[in-house]
């Protein structure tokens, strides 16, 4: 997968790393201000009033 | 001759390693992205918190500013609005910086903001139960270190013309469905309250909510605030 994507990467290897970074990050991005805050109210650790109140 | 015959294991060998690589990647990425999501519950989820905070403390700092102070005489009860700091909780025997903005709600949203106040129990500093929860592990944990508080320590409720110490009685573990301990008069439904009492409840064990951690504390001294007076229990944390 990953070296699929570095194939994939247009011009020289300079350029390839600076995309590589920015696609990181752009994941890292939707995992944390969406996937993550979606996840987290599945999760018990978070309750902490009785009753489910 | 020899190519014909080779081809067909070297392709499935070929075939076998893409498929063991690609399984080899997928699995390492799965652990960096539960790595990722550990750091982002136990930190990042504070820095949210903790800029919550700051927001609601300059709202309750004006809105007590603008409003008439209540005088004994005259209660003049701030209306506690869903979302909006309503008061301060001080733990003095935590540490300088163990106080944070107690929210009104115990939403998830509200709770992400703050330690949160349970719309339905007591008024801070009202005869009854006051009711507040917090996170233990993640969202700044301001409710963290509870479970180092013991029978005698003080937990200061501030409020717009008042200091509330209360006196920490005792401390539990129950089950996330013991909500009798946040009746009025706590563990009897229907008894009528006489004592000023407050709950705070938080997950128990930390990293965990399998049960709940439960804080029972009565009110010692209500101090009307004014010309600089704090109650004893927070003379070192804000001056020293």
């Amino acid at each position: 997968m990953y070296v699929w994507i570095w194939r994939h990467l247009p011009g020289p290897l300079l350029a390839r790393l600076l995309q590589a970074l920015l696609l990181l990050l752009a994941v890292a991005g939707v995992l944390l201000f969406v996937v993550f805050p979606w996840v987290e109210p599945q999760l018990p650790w978070n309750q902490v009033t009785v009753g489910g109140g | 001759m020899t190519e014909s015959a080779t081809t067909p294991a070297a392709g499935l060998a070929e075939r076998i390693r893409w498929y063991a690589r690609g399984l080899g990647q997928l699995l390492i990425t799965m652990g960096v992205v539960v790595l990722l999501f550990c750091g982002y519950e136990l930190w990042i989820t504070g820095l949210y918190t903790r800029q919550q905070q700051h927001e609601l403390g300059k709202g309750l700092d004006r809105t007590w500013a603008q409003a008439p102070p209540a005088s004994p005489r005259r209660p003049t009860p701030l209306p506690y609005v869903v979302g909006k700091g309503i008061a301060r909780i001080w733990f003095p025997t935590l540490g300088k910086g163990a106080h944070y903005v107690v929210v009104e709600g115990v939403g998830t949203d509200d709770l992400k903001k703050g330690p949160g106040h349970y719309p339905t129990s007591a008024r801070i500093g009202a005869i009854g139960n006051v009711v507040i929860s917090g996170h233990r592990t993640t969202y700044l944990a301001p409710f963290n270190r509870v479970d180092e508080l013991h029978a005698g320590d003080p937990i200061v409720l501030e409020t717009q013309s008042f200091w509330y110490t209360y006196t920490v009685t005792s401390e539990s573990v129950v089950q996330p469905t013991a909500i009798e301990v946040t009746y009025p008069v706590p563990g009897h439904l229907g008894s009528r309250p006489t004592q000023r009492l407050l709950t705070l409840t938080t997950c128990n064990p930390k990293y965990s909510a399998r049960t709940r951690l439960i804080v029972h504390a009565t009110l010692t001294a209500p101090l009307a605030k004014g010309s600089g007076v704090v109650p004893a229990a927070l003379d070192q944390v804000l001056k020293g």
